[in-house]
């Protein structure tokens, strides 16, 4: 077979609607009697709700009709969680329009249903609600003391604790034991902050309740997975319901959501029978679309004199927010796995303990789970590095799995089946120049240089393709992690590929039909690709992960393989030979032997007529598949930031940012190479410029773009990427992932070069975003406290 | 509510007389009145640049106008960038450096790239950098954005690809 396409940077099908502005996001869609929705939220964060007078909104002019909680009470359910990750999880009911009482600044409390957003807005002023405010718990370090609770009648704040421990897995030995015996220990607390995934799409949701089925336009990342929950949520048969995702304008995990406000539109559309659409402004987007990270990391990690790690304790307090949202509880699970990270650790415990706060829920964001536990261990190893006096990437080596270890079954119980870490980090430091930055670190310190140079190091792995569904079962997850694909070949031999995972700027697209074109042997042109609407692609399990290849794409591939095995059959009657003598090559089906070809546009059509077939044949050579992951796949790289640091203004800027990432095999590097920048951009942002503030009552303070930093263009510096390939070995194509990395990795190793710049003036920590007034303070801090020199 | 106030606008080469209430922006003139939903929203309060157009040729941020104050002016957005059925260099230097995603902040950043161009026809990386920082992009890390406003800038954007084809450029 040829491998014409995979392997090629081919500019993206999706581009040119997109560059003209022939956009389809939910937003622009309208219909016929539309009506608009504007919500009503509370300002406080935890409150009784003791009245609420609509009247005065009712006859604004242009309202329809105004909803609140207690009239949609039986209709609105609860909003699903699927995942308890206990047996006793504990969990608040979560109704899309509160009832009785508000859990966070931001909670939806009446919808206004109006004849357009601007009389909705101005009704939505006027809609009287009486609060009496209760007190809120808002630090995950008060909230586990059970003092004030996010919600008192579930009497406590702790939804659940969930332990692994290698001891008793048997995946190593038990973690006091490494602990009591350690030569070294370093005993750290790092705080992962609250962040805002801020996808440039505000959410919107169009329902148009008059056809057979309702039909649900969405901002979604998971379209397969809405449908079933709002109908279960909402007590509408799923038959009964359509999803469709448009264009849709990133997620970042952060529409990987099943939302009070699509529960809210669908029942206002059903309430006054016309089509609603409800789009959020970015205020309330960053207010009440779900938040990211929000841990505080307790570890201990002990080692030998020798730098040989021998056993790492975590303790995570991880804040669920006000509610569990979709996969809320599980996201600390999905980063217990990956603490040990590329390191061959022999005992390995994780605890942590899920709080609820009187602040929007967490859930996925980028990463999830997986950028946290990578920020600990990477901290950690230049913590021992410092302690032991050893180059940074000594330590790292020193523990991590050699290449020829693999497959390695790690301390967390995964089975890594390959790669090369040494072959990644050599790249890198060849890339980055390493010897002659740290020579002119020397120099710098040695001449008290006002600005400062460190060198940050972020060696990572993390697990994709999510997920193996039996994994995921013994985890108490709801649903698989299959995907399902689906490869029509028409009468004229164009080919429709239709896709369960759900893009949103990932280009699955382009990257299917570069699949679809070598296994078929058709053109790239002649490839449609077909996803976002359950009409047309009735199974899937969406965008999220880092899955889309790894899952979805095998399905492609395992569906365009069935279209060939049927095609055979039929090539084998048409030019009379036996099934057995029929080879497959380049799009074309041959005798073996002999001259005799036909093209498998030839035999579609031949299909389509159906004159002449096999005896029993059905006529179609559409073919469906679905699969389901053995293993995760394993990408990992090695990330080098040059940083500098004034250390009289505490400004920091990155000099240099070099990574070698291994994701496998690669289907289109232009894709490849976008997912990373686009990565490392929020990985980064994480490290310097990102951070969800509340005040002391719970309202966000970073409540719109001004305050909540996104960074821009002149904020982050040309980075230089490079890639090797150790071909993953759990699936065909030898791909492993890429959306996340860039994420994961990026936001260690900055704060690293950060702490490498100015920890012989004493400075031990600073935390996250190391925005310049934190720098500075650290810095004042250790003259104050008689630092190093 | 105000009384409204009549306006004309030329948008997209096509001149428009409507009624409008005072306090309507021109994004959502643009969106809700004409139809001219390529143009998008990404924010409430002008950081986000996802709704630049061109007012007179030069980039102004639409929620940040009125539409009565651009009464009597010309308006380009990004549906009215390809001329004769061919992209901008711009647009085409988007596609093929790749410098988009999602596609939501892309309206915006092509039109503010266009404009920056205009102003310097050769910017350096950091003027490039500058001159978009007051547009958002969560998905590329800008370094394709970048590199699609040097391709233009250089010229070695191609003239033709089947992008202008696709997009059903007339």
């Amino acid at each position: 077979m040829t491998t014409a396409e995979v392997g090629r940077a081919r500019p993206r099908k999706e581009d040119a609607h997109l560059i003209t502005g022939r956009s389809r996001y939910t937003d622009n869609i309208t219909l016929p009697g539309m009506l608009h929705l504007a919500m009503v939220r509370s300002p406080f964060a935890h409150a009784r709700i003791t009245s609420v007078d609509a009247s005065a909104a009712k006859s604004s002019p242009g309202v329809v009709a105004v909803l609140t909680g207690a009239d949609v009470a039986d209709q609105q359910g609860s909003l699903p969680n699927a995942w308890p990750i206990t047996p006793d999880q504990k969990a608040p009911a979560h109704p899309a329009i509160a009832v009785d009482t508000v859990a966070f600044a931001g909670e939806v409390v009446a919808c206004i249903i109006a004849r357009s957003a601007a009389a909705a807005r101005d009704a939505a002023e006027l809609v009287d609600v009486s609060y009496e405010e209760l007190p809120v718990v808002l630090d995950l370090e008060e909230a586990v003391k059970d003092e004030v609770l996010a919600h008192p009648d579930l009497g406590t704040n702790k939804s659940a604790t969930w332990i692994f421990d290698s001891g008793e897995a048997g995946t190593g030995k038990p973690v006091s034991e490494a602990l009591a015996a350690a030569e070294v220990l370093i005993e750290r607390t790092f705080y992962q902050q609250r962040l805002i995934p801020s996808f440039m799409e505000p959410r919107s949701t169009v329902v148009d309740p008059t056809g057979e089925q309702i039909t649900v336009w969405s901002a979604t990342q998971v379209p397969h997975i809405l449908r079933l929950m709002l109908a279960l949520t909402l007590g509408i048969p799923e038959s009964k319901m359509r999803v469709i995702a448009p264009d849709v304008g990133g997620g970042f995990g952060g529409k990987l959501q099943v939302t009070p406000e699509e529960a809210i539109t669908v029942l206002a559309a059903r309430h006054t029978g016309k089509p609603c659409k409800y789009t959020e402004t970015r205020s309330e987007s960053l207010m009440a679309a779900h938040h990211g990270r929000a841990q505080v990391q307790k570890l201990k990690l002990s080692a030998t004199k020798d730098g040989i790690v021998t056993g790492l304790d975590v303790h995570l307090l991880a804040d669920m927010g006000a509610y569990l949202g979709l996969v809320t509880s599980g996201i600390p699970i999905l980063g217990a796995f990956m603490y040990n990270s590329i390191y061959k650790f022999p005992a390995y415990r994780f605890e942590c303990t899920n709080l609820f706060t009187n602040k929007a829920w967490t859930d996925a964001y980028r990463g999830a789970g997986r950028p946290e536990a990578t920020f600990a261990i990477e901290r950690l190893m230049d913590e021992l590095a410092v302690e032991l006096d050893m180059d940074p990437l000594e330590v790292r080596e020193k523990n991590w799995i050699k290449h020829e270890e693999f497959p390695f079954t790690t301390v967390a119980g995964l089975e890594y089946d390959s790669g090369n870490y040494e072959a990644a980090t050599a790249k890198a430091l060849e890339l980055f120049g390493y010897d002659a930055l740290r020579a002119e670190q020397v120099r710098r310190r040695e001449s008290n240089d006002p600005v400062q140079l460190g060198i940050g190091i972020s060696t990572f792995t993390e697990m994709c393709g999510l997920a193996p569904s039996r994994v995921l079962g013994a985890l108490n997850y709801a649903a698989g992690g299959w995907e399902h694909a689906q490869v029509r070949v028409l009468p004229t031999g164009n080919i429709e590929v239709v896709t369960g995972s759900s893009a949103h700027g990932q280009g699955h697209e382009t990257a299917w039909s570069q699949l679809v074109a070598d296994r078929l042997g058709v053109p790239f042109e002649n490839v449609e690709v077909l996803h976002g609407d359950t009409q047309i692609s009735q199974r899937g399990l969406d965008t999220y992960g880092s899955r889309s290849l790894t899952v979805g794409g095998m399905a492609v591939l395992a569906a365009a393989d069935k279209v060939i095995e049927k095609a055979k059959v039929v090539a084998a009657h048409m030019m009379e030979a036996s099934e057995e003598d029929i080879e497959f090559t380049d799009g074309k089906f041959r005798v073996k032997g002999t001259e005799q070809s036909t093209a498998l546009g030839e035999i579609a059509f031949a299909i389509f007529s159906a004159h002449n077939l096999p005896d029993g044949f059905e006529p179609n050579l559409d073919s469906d598949a679905t699969f389901d992951p053995q293993n995760f796949s394993f990408p990992h790289g090695t990330h080098l930031a040059a940083m500098e640091v004034d250390t009289e203004t505490g400004q920091v800027t990155i000099r240099k940012y070099v990574c070698v990432d291994d994701v496998g095999v690669v289907v289109n590097p232009l894709i490849v190479e976008g997912q990373v920048h686009g990565g490392l951009a929020q990985g980064i942002a994480q490290a310097l410029y990102e951070e969800a503030v509340h005040d002391d009552a719970g309202t966000l303070v970073t409540g719109s773009f001004v305050d909540y930093l996104v960074p821009g263009a002149p904020d982050l510096p040309h980075f230089t990427t490079a890639r090797t390939e150790t071909p993953s070995t759990t699936n065909q194509l030898g791909a492993k992932g890429v959306g996340e990395a860039g994420t994961i990795a990026s936001t260690p190793a900055i704060v690293n070069g950060v702490l490498d710049a100015v920890r012989h003036l004493g400075v031990k920590d600073i935390r996250m975003p190391c925005t310049p007034s934190r720098v500075w303070a650290a810095l004042e801090e250790a003259k104050m406290t008689g630092g190093v020199q | 509510m105000a009384s409204s106030k009549t306006i004309t606008v030329e948008v997209d080469d096509v001149s428009y007389t409507d009624d409008v209430e005072p306090r309507l922006l021109l994004v959502q003139y643009l969106r809700e009145r004409l139809g001219k939903t390529g143009t998008l929203i990404g924010c409430d309060t002008t950081n986000c640049g996802a709704c630049t157009v061109h007012l007179d040729g030069v980039s102004v941020k639409s929620c940040t106008m009125f539409a009565v104050q651009a009464d009597g002016h010309s308006v380009t957005t990004i549906e009215g960038l390809a001329r004769d059925g061919k992209l901008a260099p711009i647009q085409q230097a988007f596609h093929e450096c790749h410098a988009l995603q999602c596609g939501f902040c892309t309206p915006g950043m092509i039109m503010q790239s266009a404009s920056l161009l205009n102003e310097n026809p050769h910017p350096s990386e950091q003027e490039i950098r500058d001159g978009l920082e007051g547009n958002l992009c969560r998905c590329t890390g800008y370094q394709n954005i970048v590199a699609a406003v040097q391709a233009a800038a250089e010229g070695t954007v191609s003239s033709d690809s089947g992008a202008s084809e696709s997009a059903g450029v007339a």
